[in-house]
């Protein structure tokens, strides 16, 4: 019966192996899983999921397949009754929380802007395909599977802000897991990598020890030196939503590669082109920023800084002062790359749409120019072009 | 399942899938990997399993220049042929420079030991593939003395990681996982609660408020977590402060007192000052 809901997991974007999948029958053998579905449920959660980033892919699967239903999570949102929805989400809301929701217009209206909200979104992420990872912010919460219910309208203070997700568009944040085709990108990073001997010394420096024994007559010395470490330092810049949505995938294998290969990996977000400020997590972007000037003073000149955009947007979005589509900003772009250049020397600007593609979009040009040509594809070739441009 | 199941202890509180994670874990003898926010008390999990069950606690503390063989045994060849130069006697036999390691003391316990190894993220990213042989077969073999270790009593092993780097799939499939979410109000009463009984229901919730204050705060470096608010709870006790001080103000222009056992770094006691002052400015416009 579990092999469904393992194939499902599986579909749902959740590594999990047949290891894992016999340790759960394991498990219930032995009486672990208590003959409720909470218990099989954190049971399952702690064998099959071993990333925190996929606790909620899990949840979402996990309440699908438990509810009856194993579509894809697109199909079952376009087939739903509304009815059923409300019905659902009714049960789960407490006395308080329905009068909240009528007081915002009722159930139907608040469904109704969100299934438009939907179908829009819907459309942007034709390209994607891959249901969970591009379906961004995805507020369907009904559907994940949680003990308390509190998918659907939570305590009453996030029950507003839930309507306020709604119109602000979220991304989500790049699953740096994805392994598939990492690995030649982690070779090519690799040779990026600087060697340094530092902290204590762990290591039998052998040339040094023949060399001090033979002086003190035969008598050991021992000579010992630190081991060598990487220590080079990157800082990532990565294009988030719009555009960028068609490319998510080779983004999470970059991102993937380097935050394995590199100790010292910052890494920032931002939507379309650089402007005053940048932000680490995508979900919180509206709320924590980090200024380009506070990154300019933060990380030291020896930092490697590399964006990934598809430089694809109106040239005014770089060129003028309140060009940004989403703010109003005092200073052009191109101000604010030209001093995250100043301050950071090796850039390069990776760009995942095909180079064939480049010469048509005026935007890309501009950037190129501003980048002093430090432009490269990500394929194998650009990113090996790239590195060497960093080194 | 010979053990008693763990459902936290006197000072520890465990939430419903924690136990559950460990227990699973426990019965089918596999290690369990715990992360979570630095300070939510994933390092004394293991002390207070041990605790609960009386059993014997090994733990491993894991550096960046820490070796899977570390954890097994290490031969000192250096030491013996610097005995050999000296012509000591001890030299003959090769099992007075093998010593042991944290696995190996728990592999040959008496009874069934708890071991953690903490902070496994902090090696190098292949050390967990080179432990996945004796962590699944509870045996090694050290070559020296020709002689195969095997364990007495599987232990519990407890692995816990901040993520700073990935582990491989390999290592994962083998474990148990679970995530320790940061607790929530409720959940962190409680807490309070196990580690001072008897405080005063007011100084409770006024503290957890000024505290959930101060994690809010955004663009902190390093956001104030359980552990924190304990300590600053005991000094709070300590200095004797009065429940008025702590809610001197409603509105976040209060600074709670002691608020140096919150933030550590230098730059966010600058920054958490800094906000406080504007907010006072603005209020008083």
């Amino acid at each position: 019966m579990l092999v469904s809901f393992f194939y499902m997991l599986r579909e749902g974007g959740i590594k999990t192996s047949i290891t894992e999948l016999l340790t759960l029958y394991e498990a219930m053998k032995n009486g672990l899983a208590g003959h409720n579905v909470d218990d099989f449920y954190l049971l399952a959660k702690s064998v099959l999921v071993k990333n925190e980033a996929h606790l909620d892919r899990f949840d979402r699967v996990f309440g699908a397949y438990f509810k009856g239903i194993d579509d894809s999570l697109s199909d079952l949102l376009q087939d739903v009754p509304e009815e059923w929805l409300q019905r659902q989400a009714e049960l789960q809301l407490s006395e308080e929380e329905k009068k909240l929701v009528e007081s915002m217009g009722g159930f139907e209206r608040l469904l109704k802007a969100f299934q438009k909200r939907f179908n829009e979104q819907n459309k942007r992420h034709e390209g994607g395909g891959k249901w969970i990872g591009t379906a961004g912010t995805s507020p369907f919460g009904a559907y994940g599977y949680n003990p308390e219910g509190i998918r659907i309208g939570q305590q009453e203070s996030q029950n507003r802000s839930a309507t306020k997700i709604w119109e602000k568009r979220e991304y989500q944040n790049l699953d740096h897991s994805v392994e598939l085709g990492t690995r030649n990108i982690k070779l090519m990073m690799r040779r990026l990598r600087k060697f340094a001997r530092e902290g204590a010394a762990e290591e039998l420096d052998l040339n040094d020890t023949i060399d001090k024994t033979a002086r003190s007559g035969g008598m050991l010395d021992i000579r010992m030196v630190p081991e060598r470490h990487n220590v080079v330092k990157v800082l990532l810049c990565l294009d988030i939503g719009g555009s960028m949505n068609d490319h998510v995938h080779i983004c999470e294998e970059v991102f993937s590669a380097a935050g394995s290969e590199f100790k010292h990996l910052e890494y920032f977000y931002f939507h379309n082109f650089i402007y005053e400020s940048m932000w680490k997590d995508n979900r919180r972007r509206h709320s924590e920023k980090t200024s380009i000037i506070d990154i300019t003073h933060k990380y030291s000149s020896d930092y490697k800084l590399i964006f990934i955009s598809d430089a694809t947007m109106s040239p005014y979005e770089i060129a003028y002062p309140g060009g940004s589509v989403e703010h109003w900003n005092e200073e052009p772009g191109a101000v604010w790359i030209k001093r995250l250049l100043g301050s950071f020397p090796k850039a390069i600007w990776l760009n995942p749409e095909p180079r064939a593609r480049w010469d048509y979009t005026p935007s890309v040009k501009i950037i190129r120019d501003l980048m002093d040509g430090r432009m490269y594809p990500v394929t194998i070739a650009g990113l090996d072009e790239g590195i060497k441009a960093l080194r | 399942m010979t053990d008693s199941r763990f459902i936290g202890t006197k000072s520890y509180v465990a939430t419903k899938d924690l136990s559950m994670a460990v227990n699973a874990a426990m019965t089918l003898e596999r290690p369990i990997l715990i992360k979570g926010e630095p300070g939510t008390g994933k390092t004394q999990l293991a002390i207070e399993i041990a605790k609960s069950m009386n059993k014997p606690l090994f733990e491993w503390q894991i550096k960046s220049t820490t070796k899977a063989q570390q954890g097994l045994y290490e031969y000192d060849a250096v030491a013996r042929l610097r005995d050999s130069q000296l012509g000591d006697s001890k030299v003959n036999d090769i099992s007075n420079y093998i010593m042991r390691g944290k696995i190996w003391e728990a592999f040959i316990c008496a009874e069934r030991p708890v071991l953690l190894i903490d902070e496994i993220d902090k090696a190098d990213i292949e050390f967990p593939n080179d432990l996945l042989q004796e962590l699944d077969r509870m045996e090694f073999y050290v070559y020296e003395t020709k002689k195969l270790i095997k364990a007495r009593h599987r232990p519990i092993i407890i692995i816990t990681s901040n993520n700073e780097k990935e582990l491989p799939d390999a290592f994962l499939r083998r474990c148990f996982f679970h995530y320790i979410k940061f607790p929530n109000k409720e959940i962190m009463a409680q807490i309070v609660n196990v580690h001072f009984p008897g405080l005063k229901k007011e100084l409770l919730s006024e503290a957890l408020n000024a505290f959930y204050k101060v994690r809010d705060v955004q663009g902190l470096k390093k956001s104030p977590s359980t552990s924190e608010l304990l300590d600053w709870i005991k000094l709070l006790l300590a200095e004797d402060i009065p429940i008025e001080a702590l809610h001197a103000g409603n509105s976040k222009s209060a600074i709670p007192p002691l608020y140096g056992a919150l933030l550590k770094n230098e730059q966010d006691v600058h920054l958490f000052e800094q906000l406080v002052f504007l907010d006072r400015h603005t209020n008083s416009k």
